[in-house]
């Protein structure tokens, strides 16, 4: 066998959503770098072609940051603005517009939060928000609950991508339910992307290994104490949950099941 | 110069009259290509940002794309 074989048995359809097809089933977000140098360098290493922006007040004093735009080219990402911060429908439909009015994406990551402490979604305001901006034509991708009738919704509504989370947002522990998300991704026809809540990399293969489309993270790339190191990690292991994933994996036993040949020892009789 | 009172993104500012949104661009030195332009909560077109004049007491809200999750 070859190495080109290798490569014809291992490929994988790209993710598509709205019709175009991504180099990469991880999507990573821009907030929280210790420095732009370092968020372009992560990004970089992820592999990413889409990453996640949000929609925020120039700072006429220029003392703070200056825009994202500086430093990402908008023709090598595909730049998905949020809605990020929203707490009602209507703020989220006005965030997603300004994000539209850039010239650059029609898609949104659309966010509404129910909730201060928990950043856990209004999946009424979302569903609400997601009908308007669908039928404006934006491409949306929401993120929602782990809630299969929240997904349904959503999908109904007209989402290009539905977003549960893993767990909330920035808290990195994980997938805490992989059954809901294998729920959803099971009877939603539109592509399931999971988002919020890793921490690592094996996070990431066990989300890819639920048999999910995607994955969108942030905090776990920029929090980690090297972002390019993890950014890196992160994009080998969603690649690598996916193929697990397409090989199907083994049964589980609770006994030992030897794996060399119990014949052919020395001495038998 | 007259000057004028507009509101820009919360603040109070005093800018010189007669400035349409790309004169008031400039005006703060800002890029007009990394800037969304908000005039009395109805979102611009960069097509018309010569031909919509700021007036006294206009409120008006610039925003740009910054890191997010």
């Amino acid at each position: 066998m070859t190495a080109l074989d290798t490569e014809v048995r291992t490929a994988d359809a790209p993710l598509t959503i709205a019709g175009r097809a991504l180099r990469s089933r991880l999507m990573v977000g821009t907030g929280k770098y210790r420095s732009n140098e370092e968020m372009v360098a992560a990004i970089e290493a992820s592999g990413a072609e889409v990453v996640t922006v949000a929609v925020r007040r120039v700072d006429l004093d220029r003392s703070v940051e200056e825009g994202v735009l500086h430093h990402l080219d908008p023709e090598r990402y595909l730049l998905l603005p949020n809605t990020a911060g929203c707490y009602t429908a209507e703020d989220a439909l006005r965030y997603a517009r300004l994000g539209r009015a850039s010239g650059l994406s029609d898609w949104v990551k659309l966010e509404v939060i129910g909730d201060e402490e928990t950043l856990l979604p209004d999946t009424e305001a979302t569903i609400r928000a997601a009908k308007e901006l669908a039928e404006e034509g934006f491409k949306v991708l929401a993120y929602t609950n782990d809630d299969l009738i929240a997904a349904l919704r959503l999908e109904d509504a007209g989402c290009a991508a539905v977003m549960p989370l893993a767990s909330p947002i920035g808290s990195g522990l994980g997938l805490v339910d992989p059954f809901h998300i294998r729920t959803i991704k099971a009877r939603l026809s539109v592509p399931v992307i999971v988002d919020a809540g890793l921490g690592t990399a094996s996070d990431a293969a066990v989300v890819m290994e639920q048999g999910v489309d995607g994955i969108l993270a942030n905090t776990a790339l920029a929090a980690a104490d090297d972002p390019v190191r993890m950014s890196r990690a992160i994009g080998m292991a969603t690649e690598a949950g996916r193929l697990a994933y397409l090989a199907g994996r083994m049964p589980k036993r609770e006994f030992a099941v030897p794996s060399s040949p119990t014949t052919g020892m020395l001495d038998e009789g | 110069m007259a000057e004028i009172e507009v509101t820009v993104n919360g603040d109070l500012r005093r800018i010189p009259a007669g400035l349409t949104v790309r004169g008031l661009l400039s005006h703060l030195e800002l890029h007009p290509g990394m800037i969304v332009v908000e005039h009395n909560r109805r979102i611009l077109r960069k097509e018309v940002y010569d031909d919509v004049d700021v007036q006294p007491g206009d409120e008006l809200e610039l925003v740009q794309f910054v890191g997010g999750g």
